[in-house]
């Protein structure tokens, strides 16, 4: 049953389950929001999603708010927008004012938030937090959590996407804390390190380690790939800057993995510019490889495969190479070198 | 996978047997744990307790080697309980009553002796598994990699035949594919017994539709698998290869052996990225362009074909893997001085490997191979597309068998019990049983290069029951001898009781600590995968200088 109510004066269908929020964008009305993520539980812990309702007292945070037949709502009443821009002067009390040298400058949605509502940083004597800078030992994850503004977006990501619960808030009035565990390391409170936690996390709290300083989100060019390491076939953004695959991103579109990937897939891609990788052809002489062009190489082979068909040739192709690849590998075996003897690992 | 792996959502029960999903699937691991939170139940059949079995409904820890033996005596209570699906089995299936022969045998008193499993919890698991349905099996390499293999997975489908837990959302009998590829390689007939989707090299007609459209005769023989061909290599009958991307001196049982059969070639030509432990026994050593560096497709578990997109040109003087084999096809069929004498002359024309893109040559894929009929890069770019898509307008398939199996009815197969190629004896009074860890794949020429995987797992443990380290007074982290009829290694202990008495487990990941040098070539008679799950070992304290593991531990275990 589909549900009707009205959003800043506008008629608009939403289907029966849905949040305001959710009905809002769906018909193109943009609410900003800090603790949600459509992949994630609905917490309406951050406020900045609120909104005025009809018949109903106050402001009300949109993405726990279901809509319901006849609602009438607002979106960007003044009293809206003061609320937002309220909200948002609190968190930058408490925030470091490090846009300059962030490694989330671009991608980070307090940022994107704090410019739509023109809230100005301010110098003040109050508390702010000092917190050890990439405090946690986990090779991946580099953590700040002066930066954190307690979305609990990395508590619900670890535990709802990736099935861990690493994650955790401390109470401590002022002094709330996002913990690993009983506040040990991510590794001890049972990390896997698929980093989920920092792709979900919407500012420069959480990010990947091994790409910090090496470019930002505009600075990217993004080529959307599939995994190359298990059979589950994963698919995410190779991130590149200066011909240099810099880093591995999500991509919610992914048809099998959405925003979720493992240690490997998501951190495992340094190997690409290592300095052992091969790259000229090498041909062994007197038991010693020495560098050769790839016309003498590839002569050298056709010469040697030349005096070898049938039988006496076996081909062993690749589970890591793509279905051209291995389309090529079988028929030049078969055709060229006239024998049936090409397999790949399959059974390893 | 017979099913999608969104399907998992659908699941009530899922049975993991022989996979280590959390860590060697990850991203379907952590599915199989969200299916739990929303109320699924879980058993875990394996002899490690794994990480995923932390979460299991029912853990049970068969001896290694004995999955028939606890998949017949599920089926027998299955039906001991009236818990079957009769009316599938009698629409949809064949073999029924000679099956039942067999399985009946398979009391719970017998198969609770054989495989170490606890009579209460065999009949737990039978009534989750057929009584919580719609349910799914999950397998890998756990289940293949025995001399048992092939029937290892029979069984497993008659266990699904007989509960009607097949061609329907939420069931299925998912083998889990180990390589990114394994799927497509096998697809696009890079196998000695197939063509392009597994039409026949034998089948004189599936040869006559390859000869014309490749304009050359082929041969009606089926060709030599990897095992055969390191054996043939030692014997002298193979003597040229060319190896792209695998590290079988590595990779593959007994690894003297196959260093040994390699050393025999006239030629060999490797392809990789790295100087692997296999290309410095090569000739010539080829540089090959990353997964990062092409345009083409893979095929993942559940039959999706998808895009792999180039991002960055090749590194140095890298090339592509298909161009490389192209340019080596057109010196070889445009010059007659490489024909052997006696044979036919060349009739194939150099243009023929002149390719322009690997689209060029997944449009030539398509137009070869029915199940792959309908792809068209354009038709997968954005989600890519499960096989069978016969034709471009089909949308693709993602759960196999609804209306009916290939080969019209399922057939019940009795398979019966049988012990490991090497079983312990006095000698050799451990069963090593081998498999791979989340932070390294495979022989590690990619993941040791990555600083942060490296520092997660810097070097093997040997996983040890405390019971056994007791009896050897082995701490965790002191070094250990671990030998069997083949060779020995040497590693560090990790004291856990993830393993059972008399196991110990190992991976292949590591060049300094060569598992495969202990394991056993003994492979499937019909499936030819080699037995990497059992062989007898003996493991030995070794008075070593210890200093603390460098391992972080991970998992909180
Ligand atoms: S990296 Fe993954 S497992 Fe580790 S804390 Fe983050 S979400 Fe959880
Ligand atoms: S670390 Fe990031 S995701 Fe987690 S609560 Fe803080 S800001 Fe939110
Ligand atoms: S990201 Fe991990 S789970 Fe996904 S395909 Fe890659 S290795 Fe497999």
């Amino acid at each position: 049953m589909p549900v009707n109510l009205t959003i800043n004066g506008k008629a608009v269908q939403a289907r029966a389950g849905q949040s305001v929020l959710e009905a809002a964008r769906a018909s193109g009305v943009h609410i900003p929001t800090l603790c949600h993520h459509a992949d994630l539980s609905p917490v309406g812990a951050c406020r900045l999603c609120v909104v005025e309702v009809e018949k109903m007292r106050g402001l009300v945070a949109a993405c726990t708010l279901p809509v319901s037949e006849g609602m009438v709502v607002q979106t960007h009443t003044p009293k809206v927008i003061d609320e937002r821009k309220f909200i948002l002067e609190m968190l930058l009390t408490d925030h470091p004012n490090d846009c300059m040298t962030c490694q989330a400058d671009g991608g980070c949605e307090l940022q994107d938030a704090v410019y739509e509502y023109q809230v100005k940083w301010s110098e003040h004597k109050g508390k702010r937090h000092s917190y050890p800078i990439d405090g946690d030992p986990n090779p991946f994850i580099f953590t700040n959590f002066n930066k954190c503004i307690l979305c609990t977006r990395c508590v619900r990501a670890c535990a709802e996407i990736q099935g861990r619960n690493v994650w955790g808030v401390a109470n401590r009035g002022f002094n709330d804390k996002i913990v690993a565990g009983a506040d040990v390391t991510m590794l001890e409170a049972g990390c896997e390190s698929c980093g989920a936690c920092a792709a979900y996390c919407p500012t420069g709290a959480l990010l990947d380690k091994p790409s910090r300083g090496k470019g930002r989100e505009y600075q990217m060019k993004k080529v959307t790939t599939t995994c190359t390491y298990c059979g589950v076939g994963c698919q995410f953004d190779l991130n590149v800057r200066n011909g240099q695959v810099i880093k591995v991103t999500s991509n919610r579109n992914a048809a099998v993995n959405g925003m979720a990937l493992c240690v490997k897939g998501r951190y495992g891609h340094e190997f690409i510019h290592h300095k052992d990788r091969l790259t000229k052809p090498l041909i062994k002489k007197d038991g010693t490889f020495v560098e050769a062009t790839w016309d003498e190489a590839l002569n050298l082979i056709a010469e040697k495969l030349g005096g070898c068909k049938g039988d006496q040739f076996a081909f062993l192709a690749s589970a890591k190479a793509t279905n051209e690849e291995n389309y090529i590998f079988q028929k030049f075996t078969r055709t060229v070198m006239r024998t049936n003897s090409v397999d790949h690992c399959a059974r390893l | 996978m017979t099913n999608n792996i969104a399907d998992i959502d659908n699941c009530k029960t899922m049975l993991i047997i022989g996979s280590n999903t959390t860590e060697q699937h990850p991203v379907i691991g952590t599915r199989i744990r969200r299916a739990v939170r929303n109320g699924a139940k879980l058993i875990v059949a394996d002899p490690r307790a794994i990480d995923v079995a932390n979460m299991a409904t029912l853990y049970i820890r068969q001896r290694p080697g004995t999955d028939i033996a606890l998949l017949n005596g599920l089926a027998q209570i299955i039906l001991q309980e009236g818990l079957e699906d009769k009316e599938f089995i009698a629409q949809r299936t064949e073999g029924f009553d000679a099956w039942l022969k067999v399985v009946e045998t398979y009391t719970p008193a017998r198969v609770s002796e054989i495989t170490g499993i606890a009579v209460d919890d065999l009949f737990t698991a039978a009534r989750l598994y057929a009584g919580n349905k719609p349910s799914a099996i999950f397998y890998a390499m756990g289940i293949t990699q025995h001399t048992t293999g092939h029937n290892n997975v029979l069984a497993i489908a008659n266990l699904a035949l007989l509960t009607g837990n097949l061609g329907k959302p939420g069931a299925g009998v998912n083998p889990l594919r180990g390589q990114n590829n394994v799927q497509g390689s096998c697809d696009v007939g890079a196998l000695p017994n197939y063509f392009t989707g597994y039409q026949r090299v034998i089948d004189d007609a599936a040869r006559e539709k390859f000869q014309k459209a490749w304009g050359v005769e082929l041969s009606p023989k089926v060709g030599l698998t990897v095992g055969e061909m390191i054996k043939g290599a030692n014997a002298g009958q193979v003597r040229a290869m060319w190896i792209v991307g695998e590290n079988v001196a590595m990779s593959d049982p007994d690894s003297h052996h196959v260093v040994a059969a390699m050393n025999k070639l006239d030629f060999l030509v490797v392809q990789e990225l790295f100087m692997t432990e296999t290309a410095e026994l090569a000739d010539v050593v080829l540089p090959a362009a990353s997964f990062a560096e092409k345009d083409g497709t893979f095929t993942n578990t559940e039959r999706r074909i998808q895009r792999v997109r180039k991002a960055i040109e090749p590194i140095g003087d890298c090339r592509v893997d298909w161009e490389i084999v192209c340019d080596v096809a057109r010196r070889m069929v445009s010059s007659s001085k490489f024909q052997v004498s006696g044979s036919e002359p060349e009739t194939m024309e150099p243009e023929t490997w002149n390719y322009d893109s690997a689209e060029e040559i997944m449009n030539e894929i398509a137009s070869l191979t029915p199940q792959y009929g309908g792809v068209t890069y354009a038709r997968i770019d954005a989600k890519g597309l499960q096989w069978p898509i016969p034709n471009k307008e089909h949308p693709g398939t993602p759960i196999l068998h609804t209306q009916q199996f290939t080969r019209g009815k399922g057939m019940f197969s009795a398979v019966e019990h049988q012990e490991p190629a090497e079983s312990p004896d006095a000698a050799f009074p451990f069963t090593l049983t081998t498999g791979r860890i989340l932070q390294h794949y495979h022989t590690g020429a990619m993941t040791r290069r990555v600083a942060g995987l490296e520092q997660l797992a810097p070097e093997e443990r040997v996983e040890l029951n405390p019971d056994d380290a007791a009896q050897m007074n082995v701490g965790d982290g002191e070094w250990l001898r671990v030998s069997s009829r083949r060779g020995e290694v040497q590693a560090r202990a990790w004291v856990t009781d993830r393993v059972g008495r008399g196991v110990v487990f190992m991976t292949f990941h590591y060049a300094e600590a060569l598992t495969n040098a202990l394991t056993n070539t003994a492979v499937d008679p019909i499936a030819k995968i080699p037995e990497l799950k059992v062989c007898a070992v003996k493991v030995e304290k070794l008075e070593r200088e210890t200093q603390e593991s460098m391992f972080v531990m991970v998992g909180g275990k």
